[in-house]
């Protein structure tokens, strides 16, 4: 089984194709960075894998099922399998931190258990803030947050986009530090970043693929970091 | 720090709680729906006492006309006979029949006491006609008693009755169509003011499809909030009805059209019916319009 496969794949928002003619698998346990400039389409990457854009042409596949074939009700379904810390971390700004972390579960009507709820802010280190209310929080908390709740539900994968967009060095290794610990424990992730230093920084302590977009193709990056 | 551990709220509860609260406008789909069935009230009033009328002019369409007899003592029977006679060539009569005196005597009883002596009385000769269908030309035939039977009187109630049973019935029919109009009326506003909401929370309804919300996770929070705003506008706008129709003055014996404008007996529960229906129009008119809007979004 893969968890994301990409089969030439190709997406325009209308103009000219931002993405063309990529083809990729994502194994199962597997850690890859996704970099390349401002503007080249690595949101634009990360939404076709958890279902938000759908391919002009060539084939997405999540979970061994064509995202094309995947009814509205399906995708949610498959979204409950997949963490997603949003590149400017959405939050419903009315309600608390920990019923904000807890959204998972609840669009699902399942329970959080308060001790898993818990443990997991003491995780992000927001333990003291579980009150807040998200507007305010600061840029490092609110990423926290985001990759908090994205892995709230135990999903097996996590596709985060800038989780270090804002922070400064010693928080954005604390946040390396947590996606490492969730690879370990065998969590397929995708991180797209243009920070180099964090890439290289993570490929002394894991295994990780570097995936680069340019001239509109995704390729695998050699080892000249 | 321990989060709350005390009993969680239900899922139902915290799908009202994922939309955001929506301010001082939630309170105008509460006095829409609350208006249209106050103003429904009076519709259901109007068309149910126009219904009864109709009815009970109908009928009295469907019974008899009277010719009155009042003659000299030695002309009452020839003019009798002669009334029969013409009644029996005119076309338009299904039947006609001589009322006798004694069932005269027991019409009168009430009025007059056992003891009265009908003989010694001026009491006119009845004779009561069912008109057929087409009916007999009722001018043709006063012309012809006029001539045969001067002491005799056609009273003939149908005619003036029947534009009135009509104009009833149109009334009613009116009165349906405006509770239908206000129904659309009202899905049609809550259909706007649900579409406002959605369109408010564009964002809280992203990010509950990030996280795995099915549509109809999504629509329920709106659908619920605006089901019962409705309910509770209705609910107050059929109470205030129904007040306002008790305060009508009561139908009288003579049963003209404007005081018998009302609900009777079972008819004081169809006001009730309208709370509910309201409702029902609001789930349907928000629930249509979420998964329209959620259909846009992926
Ligand atoms: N909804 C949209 N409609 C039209 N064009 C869009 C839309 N979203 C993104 N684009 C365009 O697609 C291109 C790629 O956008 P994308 O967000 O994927 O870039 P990115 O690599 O994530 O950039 P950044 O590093 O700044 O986040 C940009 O030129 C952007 O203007
Ligand atoms: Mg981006």
């Amino acid at each position: 089984m893969t968890v994301i496969t990409f089969e030439n794949v190709a997406y325009s928002y209308g103009g000219g194709e931002l993405l063309t003619d990529v083809s990729l698998k994502l194994a199962p346990g597997s850690f890859h960075f996704l970099t390349g400039p401002s503007g080249a389409g690595k949101s634009t990457f990360l939404k076709l894998a958890y279902a938000e854009l759908r391919p002009t042409s060539g084939r997405v596949t999540l979970f061994d099922n064509d995202v094309t074939k995947l009814s509205r009700d399906d995708i949610a379904r498959t979204r409950r399998r997949i963490g997603i810390v949003h590149q400017d971390c959405k939050f419903l700004d009315h309600m608390s931190l920990a019923a904000n972390m807890a959204l998972p579960f609840t669009v699902s009507d399942r329970e959080s258990s308060p001790q898993d709820m818990d443990d997991l802010l003491g995780w992000v280190g927001l333990k003291h803030l579980a009150d807040a209310l998200p507007p305010q929080l600061s840029g490092g908390e609110r990423q926290r947050a985001a990759l908090a709740r994205a892995v709230i539900v135990d999903p097996d994968v996590i596709l985060a986009d800038e989780p270090t967009g804002n922070v400064d060095w010693e928080m954005s290794l604390r946040i390396l530090t947590l996606l490492v610990e969730l690879n370990k424990m065998g969590k397929t992730i995708l991180v797209a970043t243009h920070d180099l230093n964090l890439i290289r920084q993570a490929k002394a302590q894991i295994q990780a693929r570097v995936l680069r977009i340019a001239k509109h193709r995704v390729q695998l990056a050699g080892a000249d970091l | 720090m321990r989060l709350p551990t005390a009993k969680p709220a239900s899922p139902a509860t915290r799908a009202l709680e994922v939309v955001p609260p929506s301010g001082p406008t939630a309170w105008l789909t509460t006095f829409t729906a609350g208006a249209m069935t106050f103003l429904c009230v009076f519709a259901l009033a109007l068309s149910l006492a126009s219904g009864r009328l109709a009815t009970r002019w109908s009928e009295a369409l469907a019974k008899t006309a009277t010719i009155r007899l009042s003659a000299p003592e030695e002309q009452v029977q020839i003019q009798t006979d002669a009334i029969l006679t013409a009644l029996a060539s005119t076309p338009g009569i299904k039947s006609y029949r001589l009322i006798e005196d004694a069932e005269t005597k027991q019409l009168l009883e009430p009025w007059f006491g056992p003891d009265l002596p009908v003989e010694a009385l001026p009491i006119p000769r009845l004779i009561e006609v069912v008109e057929a269908d087409p009916p007999y030309d009722a001018e043709g035939l006063k012309q012809r008693l006029t001539a045969e039977a001067p002491g005799a009187v056609l009273d003939d109630h149908t005619r003036w009755r029947r534009p009135l049973a009509e104009a009833a019935q149109r009334i009613r029919l009116l009165g349906v169509l405006s509770i239908a109009l206000i129904g659309a009326a009202m899905a049609a506003m809550i259909t706007l003011a649900a579409r406002a909401a959605l369109a408010t929370n564009a964002e809280v309804i992203r990010v509950l499809r990030l996280v795995g919300a099915k549509d109809s996770y999504i629509a329920r929070a709106f659908v619920r909030r605006f089901t019962l705003r409705a309910l509770t506008g209705a609910a107050i706008g059929a109470a205030a009805g129904l007040v306002g129709v008790a305060a009508l003055p009561a139908a009288d014996a003579a049963g003209g059209f404007l005081t018998g404008l009302g609900f009777t007996g079972a008819g004081w529960l169809w006001p009730l019916a309208l709370p509910p229906l309201a409702a029902i129009v609001a789930f349907l008119a928000t629930r249509r319009a979420a998964f329209q809007k959620l259909r846009e979004l992926t």
